[in-house]
């Protein structure tokens, strides 16, 4: 299936693109830089390429909004960029489309490692499993990969338990609200929108495994096309675009900053340099702790060093600005006191991981330093709600596997803390989040980088709000409404975490929808809400 | 440190004006509100200056205020977003015909331009709407402005006359001359009260209850409509006592986002989404406007009207308490009724002749012989 070719109409002009990969790698392959015009009138193309910050919305088959890094290209496609958003010429008959009804024991959000592992052994414990997942195939970010392809040798054998434990996968599906049912016997209620569908889901239980995104923090010209997540230029690459050839710089810092600059290198990118912002005294500190506790994660580590040797990796470095008429020119970097300009066609530059925390907190589970607060068995504050992997923090895939597999089991009622297969995946849980606050105070982002916002950048780029009117707001609220700070569709998954980092302030509060959904989705969904609280009180009658 | 002659609570789009007609007039201000200006009530309002008609005492009011809106607007920055959109009151059949005519004849009354669309003009002024409505009454000199920042314009307006502004300052009562705040008693001249949703907190015996509405807001598209859209039957929803109600009201920012109304709900200040009332909203204005359904809504917000008996706003004098002024109880209309309210409460402040008849705006209203609540 990847082998073959479809055509496809960009921008009016016939072209091929490799069957499975998503619109914005065909649109990068073919040379074409900018996918939208933003509020005030600059093109923009990808950021994160993994669906949350709607930068790369194009036009397709005359919807308008549709992003690009999470549409894969079909035979006979029309795709337009930079063009003003027409409403959708379709006629609207088809626009509400039915509510797909369905219930299950046990709903799973989320088909990365730790939804998948949580669907597995939830179904394995005999229950009724349905798993949501917004992604073309189950994987996630980490196993991100062109549709079609097979997965990685390490995912593989989770695919084929997933297969065989009995727990149906529904694909491409937005999940935009949750919430408790009303109606006996209770339990929880998802609304998803997975193409023209719209899906009613109950469920008794649900897992929350819904991941992390990337962190971004403001400098100067990072709206201009090239400026990407680092986790973002490594999805966009895996989901088919070609990086060969560009002149790469990576910049930001996490572990996260080694796998991009290696999968950069093997996409033969000219990769420039790696600044990472934490001091080398945290970096020789967290070596010190990863030899004694975990060697595994430093020869890891040093695996993904040895693909980019040549390259300079610079701790203590950080981007102040990037350059360019329309398009990514040149970075500037600097160390606080020295600068340095390097040319580069694409900056890969990401501050680590945020939880995507959106559905927990609608549900009403405790959070405490953004992530959700959960018990021994992965039980979130909510009965009947129960959180795993980066949702609770981001601790990486070991520990997200062990987290879903235990969540599985307890919302399967299923779980047993003395098991000694339980006792197994606590262990490794355990090992794994005391290494990632290690990992957390190693990589901790230094106040230097609140000076590289400065200066006019923007800050939320869905309304182009700048730095200088966000400012002057004494909070998150006020300048949403001051600014439009954080009203986009992204809802504030972007600006979010920088406002939070820039000033201390917390994201406004969160209110359904959740994730955008056609206004026929939520009359519908809603609708269907009402008739079966109708129905029961008729029943009960 | 003096007094100042006014102190307003509330500095939302109501205060806010009183705040800035006030210091216009030459009085010392200050104006205190526990959070920040806009970001109660009229953070959650649509922004549509329209005239209404649903009673004399409103007609006069909205069209004191719209005009007082259209001499502002050569002075609004962009950041209020104005624009005159104009107003479609569509009528779905030709029972709403006879609404549409009998509402032109008593705009023209007034000396307020209305244009009688038929079926065909109709569509031809708003392609997407469905076909088979009956036709509409144009009202194109309504406008569309952006409360919260229009709010905050206009404290500016009043802070660059000396006025002052104290947010994040809750007022825990209002007395004789004087509010009680945290850091302690402020005295003035006079009080105004215009604590919106709140105010009937601070005023025991004020008749305002929070009415709920849900609003959802759309990604762009630019030119999917031009005019706010409103049925005909809004009145109806707006001014029953139904518990619960919807009715189509949809208008385009000037974004190119649309922004979905309305219902309304008594169920005190429960933010919370009312999902299946929000499908009763969406529903209805699918009846009037099918093609919406494939816009893309990006958010949902819920706001609380301050609502009074007979829909008509409080504005005036409180006698009970010497010095205390009311301009609260604006329902649906504290944006387009600001700038009239406080043209009516300085009016009265500096014992000025109003140009409209103050007095079905009186809050002593209810306790006059035959007052009806």
């Amino acid at each position: 299936m990847t082998s073959g070719r479809v055509r496809l109409r960009l921008n009016g002009r016939s072209t091929e693109a490799e069957a499975g990969v998503t619109v914005a790698a065909a649109l990068a392959n073919a040379g074409m830089a900018g996918c939208r015009i933003s509020a005030s009138g600059e093109v923009r193309a990808p950021l994160c390429a993994m669906g949350v910050c709607w930068e790369c919305r194009v036009t397709v088959d005359g919807e308008p909004h549709v992003r690009a890094c999470m549409t894969v290209v079909r035979e006979g496609m029309e795709v337009e960029t930079l063009a003003a958003p027409r409403a959708s010429r379709r006629t609207p008959d088809d626009a509400v489309g039915n509510v797909e009804p369905i219930s299950c024991d046990v709903a799973v959000v989320g088909g990365g490692p730790a939804g998948v592992a949580a669907a597995c052994r939830a179904a394995e414990s005999g229950a009724r499993v349905v798993l949501l997942d917004e992604g073309p195939a189950p994987g996630g970010q980490i196993y991100r990969r062109r549709s079609g392809e097979a997965a990685p040798e390490a995912f593989a054998s989770w695919l084929d338990r997933l297969n065989r434990s009995g727990a149906s996968v529904v694909r491409g599906a937005a999940v935009y609200d949750a919430f408790a049912s009303t109606a006996p016997p209770g339990g929880w209620r998802l609304s998803a929108r997975a193409d023209e569908r719209v899906l009613a889901l109950a469920a008794a239980r649900v897992v929350l495994a819904t991941g992390a995104r990337e962190r971004f923090l403001p400098f100067p010209g990072w709206t201009l096309p090239g400026v990407m997540g680092a986790a973002g230029a490594q999805a966009l690459w895996k989901s088919g675009a070609r990086l060969a050839g560009r002149v790469a710089v990576v910049a930001g810092t996490g572990p996260l900053l080694l796998a991009a600059a290696a999968s950069l290198a093997k996409a033969g990118a000219r990769l420039e340099l790696v600044a990472e912002q934490a001091r080398v005294r945290s970096l020789v500190l967290l070596a010190a702790r990863l030899g004694a506790s975990s060697p595994a994660r430093l020869v890891e580590a040093a695996g993904y060093r040895a693909s980019f040797i040549e390259t300079p990796y610079l701790p203590g470095w950080w981007v102040a600005e990037a350059r360019g008429r329309g398009t990514l020119e040149a970075v500037v970097l600097t160390d606080g006191e020295r600068v340095v300009e390097v040319p580069c066609d694409l900056a890969a530059v990401g501050y680590g991981l945020v939880p995507n925390l959106e559905l927990p907190v609608l549900l009403g589970c405790e959070t405490r330093r953004g992530a959700a607060v959960v018990t021994g068995d992965q039980a979130s504050s909510v009965p009947g709600i129960f959180c795993a992997g980066e949702t609770c923090g981001v601790a990486g895939v070991e520990v997200a596997m062990a987290e879903g597999e235990i969540a599985g089991a307890a919302a399967a009622q299923a779980w047993r803390a003395g098991d000694t297969n339980f006792r197994r995946l606590v262990r490794v849980r355990d090992a794994g989040r005391r290494l990632a606050l290690a990992m957390d105070r190693a990589f901790a982002l230094r106040p230097e980088l609140r000076g590289a916002a400065s200066g006019d950048a923007i800050v939320c780029r869905c309304e182009d709000a700048s730095f200088p009117a966000v400012a002057r707001c004494a909070g998150a609220r006020e300048a949403k409404l001051a600014t439009r700070a954080g009203m986009g569709p992204c809802q504030g998954r972007v600006c979010g975490p920088a406002l939070e980092f820039l000033f201390g302030w917390d994201s406004d509060t969160v209110r359904p929808p959740v994730q955008p959904a056609t206004l026929g989705a939520l009359a519908a969904a809603d609708d269907a809400v009402a008739a079966n609280g109708r129905k029961t009180s008729e029943e009960s009658a | 440190m003096p007094h100042p002659d006014l102190i307003v609570v509330g500095a939302g789009i109501v205060g806010a004006a009183c705040a800035a007609e006030a210091s216009a007039a030459g009085l010392s201000v200050e104006v205190l509100d526990s959070g920040f200006a806009g970001g109660g009530t009229t953070a959650a309002a649509m922004g549509h200056v329209v005239v209404m008609d649903d009673s004399e005492a409103q007609l006069a009011l909205t069209a004191l205020s719209r005009r007082l809106w259209t001499e502002l607007a050569s002075e609004l920055p962009a950041s209020c977003e104005d624009e005159r959109t104009g107003t479609l009151w569509i009528a779905a059949d030709e029972d709403e015909i006879e609404l549409v005519r009998r509402k032109a004849a008593v705009h023209r009354a007034r000396g307020i331009a209305v244009e009688e669309l038929d079926a065909a003009a109709l569509r031809d002024a708003e392609p997407m709407l469905r076909e088979g409505l009956a036709g509409a009454l144009r009202v194109p000199d309504d406008r569309v402005v952006y409360p919260p920042n229009a709010a905050r314009w206009l404290l500016e307006r009043a802070e660059a006359r000396g006025a002052v502004r104290r947010e994040r300052e809750p007022v825990a009562a209002i007395g004789d001359r004087r509010v009680e705040t945290a850091s302690g008693t402020r005295h003035a001249g006079a009080v105004v009260n215009a604590a919106g949703a709140a105010a009937a907190a601070l005023t025991p015996g004020l008749p305002v209850a929070p009415r709920k509405g849900h609003l959802v807001i759309t990604d762009r598209y630019p030119g999917f409509c031009r005019h706010q859209l409103v049925e005909l039957g809004y009145l109806k929803s707006a001014h029953g006592r139904s518990s619960e109600s919807v009715a189509f009201n949809l208008q385009p920012r000037r974004t190119g986002q649309m922004l979905l109304g309305s219902s309304r709900e008594f169920v005190g200040l429960d933010a919370r989404i009312n999902r299946p009332l929000r499908a009763r909203m969406i529903g209805r204005a699918l009846q009037y406007a099918p093609a919406i359904a494939r816009l893309s809504a990006i958010r949902t917000w819920v706001g609380f009207r301050p609502a009074t008996p007979d829909n008509l706003p409080l504005v005036g004098r409180w006698e009970t308490v010497p010095g205390l002024w009311i301009a609260a109880g604006h329902e649906g209309l504290g944006v387009t009724t600001a700038l009239g309210t406080a043209r009516l409460l300085v009016d009265a402040l500096l014992g000025r002749t109003s140009e409209i008849d103050p007095s079905p705006y009186s809050p002593m209203r209810a306790f006059a012989p035959g007052g009806h609540w």
